[in-house]
Parts: structure tokens; C-alpha cells; sequence
């Protein structure tokens, strides 16, 4: 299983590329915003896409009594996510290697993606409720109040994946570099696990 | 019968597209448009949303500025105060600004702008700054052109009519100010009758820091006391020689339209100033006391010093051989201009009928073999025949100013009879002229002033409009001409409006300053004395009769926006941070009954409003940009009460 013990590690440390790169990205474009303004979501806080950009969608979100973008301190996930991929990964190369030495079974493989894809989906989920409470908790201060025109408040949630109009603004959500990075590690913790079954057979064979 | 009035109305269209190709060889005919090309309005068409392809930086005249405007569109983006006071953003009435003003004669807040002219690199424009000259109370101011603020203004002592300026050499070593009157110096009471032999004319030198752009007189040449006009500086093989031409070489003290106009031939003054530089690197020239002005704005504390210097380095001609000629030239020349190659020099004589031109090389010669034709105060005067490169004949009425467009052609402008002309360099024939409207001054071609021209258009810059646009009472507009030179004829493309007088300009490529413009100041680099950079720092202080308020500002409030305990007598200082980090994104301050302006603070920027209330009562301030949904709820009230109350300073932001 050398072969697939290699792929197995290799698709985890992919996984670091969380620690560099954004995991999520929002941008909001406006009239006025002719170039967008954006935030970076990584594992470890989130970023202005330009300098003052966070800076700047506070300032806007004022006006409809939304919360400021959090800091780290701010929220529990920034200092638990880390931890969490740090695990990931080296269970993946643990894994990885003990299969590289034929002291696992292929199957490990496939037990790490699922535990991963779990922790991915309960990922997405929080960021999502996340989302929910940035955009539907407002400030019952808030300068506009504005309704939909069934009555009910208007909320400003962005989606979580794709393009929405939200007032004036454009808003498109879509997956970092570092979610593209997990999703090829994750893809080839898979293709070790059918490449592990195919080196187990022949061996057997 | 329908079918022939289609026929016929196809024949006239078709007539009309034949007319339209063939508009543009039509334009030399004499008309009230003067054959304004048919599809002018097409080539100078820029559309929403898109951008100019040059800058174009026209002084403003007796309004002290300078304007900005979008060239082909002829559209006004800027107008960047400079030697005049400007209430639109307080400048030269904020405690930051007012040091910019200041001078040897104290706080003076207008001039008269002439000549700008943009920073060269080899001979190339490259977008750094963009100097222009204070004529009445002599000065050179130098413009970012990345925040497009004026930096730095320094006063030129032992100088009038700062006129000769303000231009620079190729790799803006120097930017010069030559003076137009010559005047005692030191000045003194003396009789003015005594002017011939005993006033002087000094042409200043300024070096410019590479990196900082900061300016300091190099040395003054004490010349002779004629009137020094217009200059230009040598380039490529010429670069270390700077050109002045003079007028009143009669050196005449009054009725000067006739008494300084009796000389056949005045002169170019002709400045080694590579030869100036060496002798005063090794110690040569005289310090002598002065007083002028040296005013700084510093981008990072967004506040302005003046500082009055005591001493400027003066240059005898005599005592450096070799460093300065004068060039006969017919007669009572104007503008002086040097072709791209810096071989030739052209002399426009406003009251001759044709146009000289010197050359560099037979300069050269004739000072190498020593052919003078005497001597003025000393400093030789060459052989007119043997330096003249060839005259353009009877080009015109009034020539003024010569550009080039890069290929071998110049353009000299008209004033008498309001004509631009376009003659070959080297044959010196005449190729083509265009009638302007009317008066025109100064012709400017983006780069025109360099050894690169980008020779797409020709600006004409016109003193008198008359008939061209609506009438405003008696007072009409200024104007600049564009005309397309790319063909072998000029073609009139659009003419705008100018502020101010449009006396002089400079062009650049957008795209050579564009994408350095500044977009926001960033607040963590504020380092102004009063800044108020967190919410926590927001104050109202006493200091006896001064109050300052330490406030800031962001979409949509002032912090503090109410405050108590003022009284009458007191001089109030709003030091205001803006703490927006948003392009595009000044706020406005103005405030009842303030003797002075309002404030435009731009984004991370720190400015002061003195503001001496003077009666009781509860008094309001407010934003005056345009800043946001709420931007008429950015406000706030100064409570004023009576000198000898005894109400404690307070104030507050958001409490019920």
C-alpha cells in the first residue's frame, strides 16, 4: 500500500492550506462599490478582500443594525477550527504513513474522509447559522428597518453559496482557495482508499 | 412619385456621407467655425463611465490655481488650490494650510499662475509633480501628482514678476524662476530714475530632491537689468544650458510699451548652468542675507510649516567664464522654445515679422572661436549671423510661444492675429494655420516641453471668447482649443471653458498618473498634533481663552456632536479627524457664523477650523459633503454662553 499510503498523506496535508489561504469568500458590489468590497474567511478570522474593506461593510451594515464582522476574539471557532484541521491533518498523515508501511488497512482511508466530510458538514452548518444570526439579528436601533413585502422583516443573510441581491447590493459567496484545497485532499483521501484496495488485492492475488 | 422622392432623399444622404468623409479637407476655409471638423464631436466624445486619454493642467491665471481637465473631452475634473485661497475646502483658511500662504510679506493669499510644468525623467515626462510659478509675490509651488495637493511653495527673494518659470530640466535637477522686473537688490529706497545700471535681474535656481521633491535655491544669477520673460531648458544635446529670453535690454524705467520696444534686437540669455553648478559646489558665489519663505505640508501630520530662511548663494555672471551668452534676437521676444532634439532654440519676437531661430551647435561654435559682437555688463554677446539656424518668414502677426509635436514640426501661436501656425523644423516652412478664437496665448501639446512628445492634440489657450459662448455680462469665460494634429492639416475639434486664464498647461498621458492617485490618507499614519484616531480620545479641553475639541467623523455623526461650556471671547479650535477609510468618502465641516471656510477632510485626514463665536446661543455645525442616506443628520450644537459664565466644558454623543 505504498502507493495509496503516499496519496493518503499527501491529500491530508493539503488540509494546511486552510492555514494560508481563505477558506470562504464574500464579496458585496453596489453602484457606489464599483469595486466590490470583500471578506476572506479564514479558519483563523476574517480578512478585508483590500485593507479597509471590513472597515467599511461595518460602516454600511450600521445603517440596518447589523453587527460588526467578529474578531477573533469574537467567536469560538476561530481558535477551535484550527485545532481541528491541525488533528485532521495529522491523523491523515498518521494514517497515511501506517498505511505506507501495511500496518492499517485501506479502510482507515475511507474512515478518515467520512469523519472528515462530518466535520466539514457540522463546519458549514455553524458557519450557516452563523450567517443566520449576523444577518436576522439587527439592532432594534437600526436607522432602516426595512420589510419584505409579505410584511415581515426584512433579513440580510448572505447565502451561503452563490449570488444573491440583497438591496442595493450584489452579494456572491463562493469557496476560498482553501476550500478547494480541502476538497482535492478529500478527493484524494478517497482515491488512496480505491488505490489501497486495488494494491491490497493484488498483494492477496 | 413616392419612389423618386425616396430616390432623391437617398441621393441627398448620400451626398451628405460624401460631404462628411470629405470634411475633414475642407477645414482650412475661413468661417465662423473655422472648418470645425465634421466629426469633432465623435473624436473628442468620452463616454459615461469611461476616461480621458490625457490630463490636462492648465494654470488659472489671476485665480492663483490650477485646473484640471479630462483631454480630449475638454471636461473640468479639478481645480487644485494653490497660491489662492479656496473656501471650497478651506484652503489657505485651515490652521494646516494657512502656512502655505505665508511669505517674506506676510500671509498673502492670491497670486498669479502661469506656467505649469511636469517633472521630467531623461527628458521624458514621468508623472512625479508638477510645478507652477506665483508671479506678483514670487514663488514656485510643486503639486503631488499622487494626492494632487500642493506640497511645498517656496518664495524666490531679490525677484519680481516671477515669470521666466517655472520650468524644469530633464531629469528636474532645476526648476527655475527667472524675474520679469528687475529691481534693487538688496531692494533699497532709491530714486527710480537710477534704474539703468544699478537694478538686477535674478534668475533662480531651484534643485529639486529626487526622492522627496523637496525644493532649496541653488544659487541666483545676478543679471544684467533687463526683463527676463519666458525660458526653456536646453534638452538631449543641449540638457545643462537653460534659454531666458529678455526684453527692455534698453533697460527703459517708464512707458515701457514705447521705450522698451526701440531696439532692433534683444536677447536670448544664454545659461550654462552645468558650468554655475560646479563653480558653486567648489565654494563659488556670494551668501548673501535674505528673506523668504520655505512652507512644507507634510502628508503624514496633514499640516503645513513655514519657515522663513535668512540667506540665498548669489552668482556674479562675471566671476564664472564661460557660463553665460546672449543671443541677439529680433525683437522684443517672447517665448522661448527648445525643439526636442535641443538643437534649436526659437525666439518668437513679438513685434518682428518673422520668426528666429538660433542654433544650438552654431552657438557652440561661435563661443568656441570667440566670434562676439561685444559685450553687455560683461557677458558676450555672439554674432547674430552665425548662430541663426534660419527664419521662418512673415508667419504671422505676434508670435508668442513654439510647441513640437515629435515629428519634426512646430507650432507656434499668434496672438495679433489669432492664428496657430504649424511650420517645418529645419526648412522652416510654413505647412499649415488654423484660426483661433481668439487671442491665443500660450499653445500646449501633451509633452510639448519634453524630448517626447505624445503629439496627438494641440491646446490653444485663448485670452477672449466674445462670441463663443452664451453671454455672462461683461466678464466672459476664458478658453482652451483642441485641435487634432495627427494629419498634415490641424483640425479644430472642441473648445471649452477655463477657469481663471488659461495662460499655460501641461499634458500627460492618464496613464502615467492614473494609477498612483491616492485614494484614502490611512488614519493609522496620521501622525497630525490633534488627531483624534479612537473614540476614546475625543475631548473638549480649555487652555484660557483657546478651546480645543478633539472630534472625529465617520458616516453619519460627529463625535461629539453636542458640547457646552464655549463663551463668547473664546477661539475655538475643531481639530476633526476623518475617520472614513473609503475612497471618495471627504466629510465637510462648517459651522455658524465662522469668519473663514468651511473644512473638506479627506478620509484619515486631520484639519483645524478656528471659529470665534461671538454671540450667546445655541449654535449648529454640520457636514457640507453629500456623504450618505444620513448625511443631513451629521450634525451637532456648540452651546454658547455669556464671558463670564461659569459653565463647565461637557459634551456628549448619542445620549438621550
Amino acid at each position: 500500500m505504498k502507493k495509496a499510503g503516499i496519496i493518503m498523506i499527501i491529500g491530508s496535508l493539503l488540509l494546511l492550506g486552510l492555514f494560508k489561504f481563505p477558506l470562504w469568500n464574500i464579496m458585496l458590489g453596489a453602484p457606489q462599490y464599483p469595486d466590490p468590497l470583500g471578506m476572506d474567511i479564514y479558519i483563523e478570522g476574517i480578512q478585508g478582500v483590500e485593507e479597509f474593506d471590513i472597515q467599511n461593510i461595518d460602516g454600511l451594515n450600521h445603517y440596518i443594525g447589523m453587527k460588526t464582522i467578529p474578531k477573533v476574539e469574537d467567536m469560538w471557532e476561530f481558535s477551535v477550527f484550527p485545532k481541528v484541521i491541525g488533528a485532521m491533518v495529522a491523523l491523515g498523515v498518521l494514517i497515511g504513513i501506517l498505511g505506507f508501511l501495511g500496518k492499517v488497512s485501506y479502510k482507515w482511508f475511507l474512515g478518515w474522509f467520512v469523519l472528515m466530510s462530518v466535520l466539514g458538514i457540522l463546519g458549514m452548518y455553524d458557519f450557516n447559522l452563523w450567517l443566520i444570526d449576523y444577518g436576522t439579528d439587527l439592532d432594534p436601533k437600526a436607522i432602516m428597518k426595512l420589510e419584505n413585502l409579505d410584511g415581515t422583516p426584512m433579513t440580510y443573510k448572505p447565502p451561503l453559496l452563490g449570488y444573491q441581491k440583497m438591496l442595493n447590493f450584489d452579494v456572491d459567496s463562493w469557496p476560498g482557495t482553501g476550500a478547494y484545497m480541502i476538497f482535492v485532499g478529500m478527493i484524494l483521501t478517497v482515491v488512496a482508499f480505491f488505490v489501497g484496495k486495488k494494491e491490497y488485492k493484488k498483494s492477496k492475488a | 412619385m413616392k419612389k423618386t422622392i425616396n430616390i432623391l432623399i437617398a441621393l441627398i444622404m448620400a451626398a451628405g456621407l460624401v460631404s462628411c468623409n470629405n470634411g475633414g479637407d475642407q477645414k482650412s476655409k475661413k468661417g465662423g467655425q473655422g472648418g470645425l471638423a465634421t466629426n469633432a464631436a465623435e473624436r473628442v466624445y468620452v463616454a459615461p463611465g469611461e476616461h480621458d486619454e490625457f490630463y490636462g493642467f492648465m494654470s488659472g491665471g489671476f485665480s492663483g490655481q490650477l485646473g484640471v481637465y479630462g483631454l480630449p473631452s475638454g471636461r473640468l475634473l479639478k481645480v487644485l488650490p494653490v497660491f489662492s485661497q479656496n473656501p471650497e475646502n478651506g484652503w489657505g483658511y485651515s490652521e494646516e494650510t494657512k502656512p502655505m500662504l505665508n511669505t517674506s510679506y506676510g500671509f498673502v493669499p492670491w497670486d498669479d499662475s502661469h506656467h505649469p510644468d511636469i517633472s521630467q525623467t531623461n527628458g521624458v515626462l514621468d508623472g512625479r509633480w508638477i510645478f507652477i510659478n506665483g508671479n506678483n509675490t514670487p514663488r514656485i509651488a510643486r503639486i503631488g501628482l499622487k494626492s494632487f495637493k500642493t506640497e511645498e511653495i517656496i518664495e524666490i527673494p531679490n525677484s519680481a514678476g516671477n515669470h521666466s518659470s517655472s520650468f524644469i530640466t530633464e531629469n528636474t535637477e532645476y526648476v527655475v524662476a527667472g524675474t520679469r522686473f528687475s529691481v534693487p537688490v538688496p531692494q533699497k529706497d532709491m530714486s527710480i530714475n537710477e534704474y539703468k545700471g544699478n537694478f538686477k535681474g535674478a534668475l533662480t535656481f531651484i534643485n529639486v530632491d529626487q526622492e522627496t521633491g523637496r525644493m532649496g535655491i541653488k544659487f541666483q544669477l545676478m543679471m544684467p537689468g533687463f526683463n527676463y520673460d519666458l525660458s526653456h531648458p536646453g534638452r538631449d544635446k543641449s540638457h545643462g544650458w537653460f534659454f531666458f529670453t529678455t526684453y527692455n535690454t534698453e533697460e527703459a524705467h517708464s512707458l515701457l510699451e514705447v521705450n522698451a520696444s526701440q531696439n532692433d534686437k534683444d536677447f536670448i540669455a544664454a545659461v550654462n548652468w552645468k558650468v554655475i553648478e560646479e563653480y558653486v559646489n567648489n565654494g563659488g558665489g556670494t551668501k548673501v542675507p535674505a528673506n523668504y519663505a520655505h512652507n512644507i505640508l507634510d502628508e503624514h501630520t496633514h499640516t503645513a510649516t513655514s519657515t522663513m530662511l535668512k540667506e540665498v548663494l548669489t552668482v556674479n555672471p562675471m566671476d564664472v567664464p564661460g557660463a553665460v551668452y546672449f543671443l541677439p534676437t529680433p525683437k522684443s521676444p517672447h517665448g522661448c522654445d527648445v525643439d526636442p532634439t535641443g538643437e534649436y532654440i526659437i525666439g518668437n519676437g513679438k513685434l518682428s515679422a518673422d520668426l528666429t531661430v538660433h542654433s544650438f551647435t552654431k552657438m557652440l561654435d561661435a563661443i568656441e572661436n570667440k566670434k562676439f559682437d561685444g559685450e553687455a555688463y560683461g557677458i558676450p554677446i555672439l554674432n547674430f549671423e552665425d548662430i541663426l539656424a534660419g527664419v521662418v518668414k512673415q508667419p504671422g502677426l505676434g508670435p508668442l510661444h513654439t510647441e513640437f509635436d515629435g515629428n519634426g514640426n512646430a507650432y507656434t501661436t499668434f496672438f495679433i492675429s489669432s492664428e496657430v501656425v504649424k511650420w517645418k523644423v529645419g526648412t522652416w516652412e510654413v505647412l499649415d494655420r488654423q484660426p483661433v478664437f481668439y487671442s491665443v496665448g500660450h499653445g500646449m501639446i501633451p509633452g510639448g516641453n519634453s524630448r517626447k512628445p505624445f503629439g496627438k492634440y494641440f491646446v490653444a489657450l485663448n485670452k477672449i471668447t466674445k462670441d463663443r459662448y452664451l453671454p455672462t455680462g461683461p466678464e466672459l469665460t476664458q478658453s482652451a482649443q483642441l485641435f487634432d494634429i495627427t494629419g498634415d492639416k490641424m483640425e479644430l475639434l472642441l473648445d471649452f471653458p477655463t477657469i481663471g486664464e488659461p495662460h499655460y498647461a501641461a499634458a500627460i498621458p492618464a496613464e502615467l498618473v492614473a494609477p498612483n492617485s491616492t485614494k484614502i490618507f490611512k488614519l493609522a499614519e496620521n501622525k497630525h498634533k490633534y488627531a483624534v484616531l479612537q473614540d476614546s480620545d475625543v475631548r473638549v479641553e480649555r487652555d484660557g481663552k483657546d478651546v480645543h475639541i478633539y472630534m472625529n467623523m465617520i458616516r453619519s455623526h460627529f463625535n461629539p456632536d453636542n458640547i457646552e461650556g464655549v463663551k463668547v471671547g473664546d477661539k475655538v479650535y475643531f481639530h476633526i479627524t476623518n475617520h472614513e477609510q473609503d475612497f471618495d468618502v471627504p466629510h465637510g465641516f462648517a459651522v455658524i457664523g465662522a469668519n473663514n471656510a468651511e473644512l473638506l477632510i479627506m478620509p484619515g485626514a486631520t484639519e483645524t477650523l478656528l471659529w470665534e463665536p461671538k454671540q450667546v446661543g445655541v449654535w449648529p455645525f454640520y457636514c457640507t459633503d453629500f456623504c450618505s442616506a444620513l448625511h443631513q443628520e451629521m450634525q451637532g450644537y456648540i452651546r454658547v454662553s455669556p464671558a463670564d459664565s461659569n459653565i463647565e466644558l461637557s459634551w456628549s454623543l448619542g445620549e438621550d
